[in-house]
């Protein structure tokens, strides 16, 4: 029972991440109706953002280690810890949730610049094209990275204070064993909130209410005399944030090195396909669904029965729900056929 | 006197193009020698991805479906030819054999399932078996093969043919087809003969009437529904043909060294061969074989270039001048050559996405055009 509410919690937290990139891939596709294979890259960047915040952050400098006095021996003590002492170490430690606050302008920022530099001229070109084109960009940002971070993983711890696990079993009366960590809660917590501030813009504001109109009939709401093409800009960059946001949370889980962003890619394109492509619902519960069913998938019991099902449990969906729900689970007719 | 000369071009019957295809194949090691691509190991590289990317370039280029999963028929192709090497015998005509037939029924299978669907989806279906066929590699078919150290020969192999005919011999036994071993240019020699082979095929396939319904497919598909003809057989029988190339391919890699790996299956293997067709042209005949040179070619060239070459290679300049250049330059070569992979291909998708005989055919047109206008202005002169 515990095991399975365990895989349940993880599911989720997996879940979530996905549904952060398929949401960020819906709207681009839904607003720009542009397929975007380097949407994993934006979520690449942001995880590095956290990583390359963190290091700003430990800069440091050789001092006379105090406790060593038979000779001269050096440590590293971070600048911060020179100049504010307590504080400083304080702000490193919490490096990962402050490096949001850098995250959000410069995902902005990119993907601003990813959408006027090179989507906005493949408006009019095949899928296919657009496809390959930005394969391309996800290689190139991918190999950057690679080139500024090396190609091993990098730790990016959490904050001491929530690097422990949750008694969770004893909040609900379930036993002690039923535990689990801290940071993972925090990021289902926000991945939740990001979501449904996401829904909450689009459904809630002028500005998301034209936006829908916009991906309903983008020729109509032109014709009101409304500039849609510089709303499904933003919305590209809002997608950059969301991604970026949920790669920069994601650093602590899984340490980031240059080739997650494709590895989360892959599978963000299955989740969009399965929840329905331009439907921003779909994807939600597609992520969630598939990120819960992969690790009821990883238990010992279910893999003793059938063995490898974890591995493949997410293509084996996508390949069923295809050819039996051919736009996926809440897919709008005409959306993206031939 | 030009337009006959053209017209000698046009009319080039399907003999001459593969006596010449074969002459400039087979003299590979002659004229690569200047370039410095004149050893084994690359030519064979040359060669055995020229058969994956014409394969590949009879789905991707005549019908338009854009398959991101072909790796698998590769790893497939190269895991089936290594053990028909364990189990029977390290000729590899049988190796070949079953490498082919076995990606065929893959081929067949997956073929089956994603042509049920086309454009996007079709693609998402494709990368979807092939993660399926990669993950399983390295966890439930381990036993088939062999995780992450790979499938390769071993000393106490069965061998059943070879063993029943002749005492096995002391060491690690190598490929080899009737007694002529399989290394080196012996091996290259081998590759470019079934890779004329396979051009042949492909060439046949892109003239027939069979060939011409691709291209009806990929033109307007529905249009073809219309006018009753059911496209599904064509698409499925595309997509098998276009598998056992690639089984063809991988059975190949496997014969010039045994061993084969999963990551011969990761997607971004099925990436490198888009980009190889891609980079020389989409539906042309020559273009996929182009571009695999091309791509083949610079990476052989980049990768090995480090930073010491560089400085070697400025080395004329004023010393900040070289310092500047080299620090430029360096992110790259060497194992930065995906940067410069991407670039490429990027530059290729948005100038030229027709890839380079576009190019060529451009520069042609051009060309032919003026010269077309200099021989009326002639004429009138007269």
């Amino acid at each position: 029972m515990d095991s399975i509410l365990i895989q349940l919690l993880n599911g989720l937290d997996k879940g979530g991440a996905y549904a952060l990139i398929a949401l960020g891939l819906t709207l681009v596709f839904g607003t720009l109706g542009v397929v975007n294979f380097a949407h994993g890259a934006l979520f690449l960047i942001g995880a590095f953002c956290a990583v390359t915040f963190q290091k700003i952050l430990t800069f440091s400098k050789q001092v006379l280690d105090p406790n060593i006095t038979f000779f001269d021996a050096y440590i590293e003590q971070p600048y911060l810890e020179l100049w504010f002492g307590e504080t400083g170490l304080a702000i490193i430690d919490y490096a990962v949730p402050l490096s949001i606050i850098v995250t959000i302008p410069t995902m902005l920022l990119v993907g601003l610049a990813m959408e006027r530099g090179l989507i906005r001229h493949f408006y009019k070109r095949t899928h296919a094209e657009q496809i390959l084109v930005t394969f391309g960009l996800a290689i190139v940002l991918q190999e950057i990275i690679r080139h500024f971070f090396g190609a091993n993983p990098i730790p990016t711890p959490a904050p001491d204070i929530v690097s422990g696990s949750a008694a969770i079993g004893t909040w609900i009366g379930l036993g002690e064993n039923f535990v689990y960590p801290w940071w993972r809660l925090i990021y289902l917590a926000s991945s939740i909130t990001i979501i449904s501030s996401v829904f909450a813009f689009l459904n809630l504001t002028t500005f998301g209410m034209v936006v829908r109109a916009g991906m309903f009939d983008r020729q109509m709401v032109a014709f009101l005399g409304i500039n849609v093409q510089r709303k499904f800009t933003i919305i590209f960059g809002l997608a950059a944030v969301v991604a970026g946001v949920a790669g920069a949370m994601y650093a602590p889980i899984l340490p980031p090195d240059y080739h997650m962003g494709m590895d989360f890619l892959v599978i963000s394109f299955v989740i969009v396909v399965v929840g329905g492509m331009g439907s921003l619902r779909g994807a939600v519960a597609a992520g969630f669904l598939l990120g819960i069913l992969q690790s009821l998938a990883s238990m010992t019991v279910v893999s003793s029965l059938f063995p490898g099902i974890d591995q493949i449990i997410i293509y084996l969906v996508a390949v069923v729900i295809l050819l039996t729900r051919p736009r996926g689970l809440m897919g709008r007719k005409g959306v993206m056929e031939d | 006197m030009m337009k006959r000369l053209m017209n000698i071009f046009k009319k080039q019957s399907d003999l001459t193009t593969i006596l010449l295809f074969a002459a400039g194949v087979l003299t590979m090691p002659i004229w690569l020698d200047p370039i410095g691509a004149n050893y084994p190991d690359l030519l064979q590289k040359f060669v055995i991805f020229g058969i994956f990317a014409v394969g590949y370039n009879i789905l991707f280029g005549l019908t338009g479906y854009l398959s991101f999963g072909h790796a698998v028929f590769l790893g497939v192709g190269s895991y089936t030819a290594v053990w028909s090497f364990k189990l029977f015998t390290m000729n590899v005509l049988p190796a070949m054999l079953f490498a082919t037939l076995i990606s065929g029924l893959i081929a067949a299978a997956i073929g089956f399932v994603s042509m049920r669907r086309s454009g996007i989806y079709f693609s998402i279906l494709t990368l979807a078996f092939a993660q399926m066929f990669y993950n399983l590699a390295y966890s439930v078919l381990i036993p088939i093969t062999n995780g992450e150290t790979g499938l390769q020969l071993r000393m106490h192999d069965i061998r059943i043919i070879d063993n029943y005919f002749s005492d096995p011999l002391p060491g690690l036994p190598s490929t080899e087809l009737f007694g002529m071993s399989m290394n080196g240019y012996s091996g290259f020699y081998f590759c470019a003969v079934v890779l004329i082979l396979a051009f042949y095929v492909a060439m046949k396939i892109f003239r027939s009437p069979f060939g011409m319904k691709l291209k009806a497919i990929k033109s307007n598909q529905h249009r073809m529904r219309y006018i009753g003809s059911d496209t599904r057989p064509y698409l499925i029988t595309a997509f098998i043909i276009s598998g056992m190339f690639a089984g063809l391919a991988g059975a190949l890699l496997a014969v010039t060294d045994p061993l084969a790996g999963a990551e011969r299956m990761q997607w971004t293997a099925s990436g490198e061969v888009i980009l190889m067709t891609i980079l020389g042209g989409v539906g042309t005949l020559f273009g996929p074989l182009i571009g695999v040179g091309v791509i083949k070619y610079l990476e052989n060239i980049f990768s090995a270039i480090n930073e010491a070459v560089l400085h070697n290679f400025f080395s004329f300049m004023p010393l900040w001048a070289e310092n500047l250049l080299v620090a430029i330059t360096a992110p790259f070569v060497g194992e930065g050559w995906h940067l410069t992979l991407g670039i490429l291909f990027m530059i290729i998708i948005i100038f030229l996405p027709g890839g380079l005989m576009e190019g060529f055919q451009k520069i042609k047109r051009r060309y032919l055009t003026i010269s077309m206008k200099d021989s009326e202005s002639t004429t009138k002169q007269e």
